[in-house]
């Protein structure tokens, strides 16, 4: 019973605790199966945003008002915007958590993210490899794969 | 009979023009003798030109080399999400103006963004010719 093997048992456990809690909160943010024009249309100026980061009312709001995209003209054709729009909403979020619109529809003000994200200083977020909230990747390396795992994160300075 | 044949012939040729204008060499250099001939007679294709528009404000917080750099022939970032932007001149970027469509689409919103308003012709011109220069 003295065996030093034993006494990392109840790390063991926390470890199994953490990584169900980790499972539970990882972000359902696949981008699998976006079709083609979603990745030509909605990848150039931001990484390609997970349909499941935010919900129907969102992006509903937000394809409305392509024209006046958060401050730029992103307008596209309509063909373009039913297509894309069709497969946002076939995957948006459906969790009453992450569905829910923030007062301006963007994903970075959701009160999801900004929980997420309560550790992170104001000062961190306007660090020059950081800059803003929407340039995903420079802490999240995987987020043009929709990869936001916690454990993958890395905060640059 | 004859109106029929006629008819026929009539689509024939309009098939064709149609097919030659979506088929046109989509070339940067193509693009720009496309934007010279829209500007109808108006002075266009004038590099420094290009350069001071490119470069300058027109009203709005932005310029074009605000995302795209002051000379870009290596990488921007978008001026919000900081996403990295890819060379904008020809020589350093072959996917570049090689497609009139898509082309069209991003003067389009970009020119809103920095003039509030869609670019002529003729300045389109000048930004390529610009481009163009670049080597």
């Amino acid at each position: 019973m003295n065996s030093p093997l034993l006494s990392w048992r109840p790390l063991g456990a926390v470890l199994v605790l953490l990584l169900c809690a980790g499972a539970t909160w990882a972000q359902p943010a696949g981008l699998k199966g976006a079709p083609a024009i979603f990745t030509a249309e909605c990848t150039s100026c931001h990484i390609g945003y997970a349909p499941a980061l935010t919900g129907e009312a969102s992006w509903r709001a937000i394809m409305a008002g392509l024209d006046k995209h958060f401050g730029v003209d992103a307008s596209i054709d309509d063909r373009a915007r039913q297509t894309i729009t069709a497969w946002l909403l076939a995957h948006a979020s459906k969790d009453s958590r992450y569905a829910k619109p923030s007062a301006d529809f963007r994903i970075s003000t959701s009160a999801w993210f900004v929980r997420q994200h309560d550790e992170v200083g104001s000062k961190v977020w306007k660090r020059a490899s950081i800059k803003s909230a929407a340039n995903c990747g420079a802490c999240h390396s995987g987020a043009a794969r929709g990869d936001f795992d916690e454990d993958r994160v890395k905060i640059p300075q | 009979m004859n109106v029929v044949r006629w008819v026929a012939r009539a689509w024939a040729i309009c098939t064709l023009i149609f097919a030659a204008g979506v088929t046109f060499a989509q070339t940067p250099a193509a693009l720009l003798a496309h934007y010279k001939t829209q500007a109808q007679g108006q002075a266009a294709g004038d590099a420094a030109r290009g350069q001071a528009f490119f470069t300058s404000t027109h009203g709005n917080e932005w310029k074009c080399a605000s995302c795209h750099g002051a000379v870009p022939t290596g990488k921007g970032e978008h001026a919000m999400t900081h996403k990295v932007i890819e060379p904008m001149a020809p020589a350093f970027n072959s996917q570049r103006f090689s497609d009139l469509a898509k082309s069209e689409k991003w003067f389009r919103r970009n020119c809103k963004d920095v003039l509030a308003r869609e670019c002529s012709a003729a300045e389109k011109a000048d930004v390529l010719a610009w481009l163009l220069s670049l080597k």
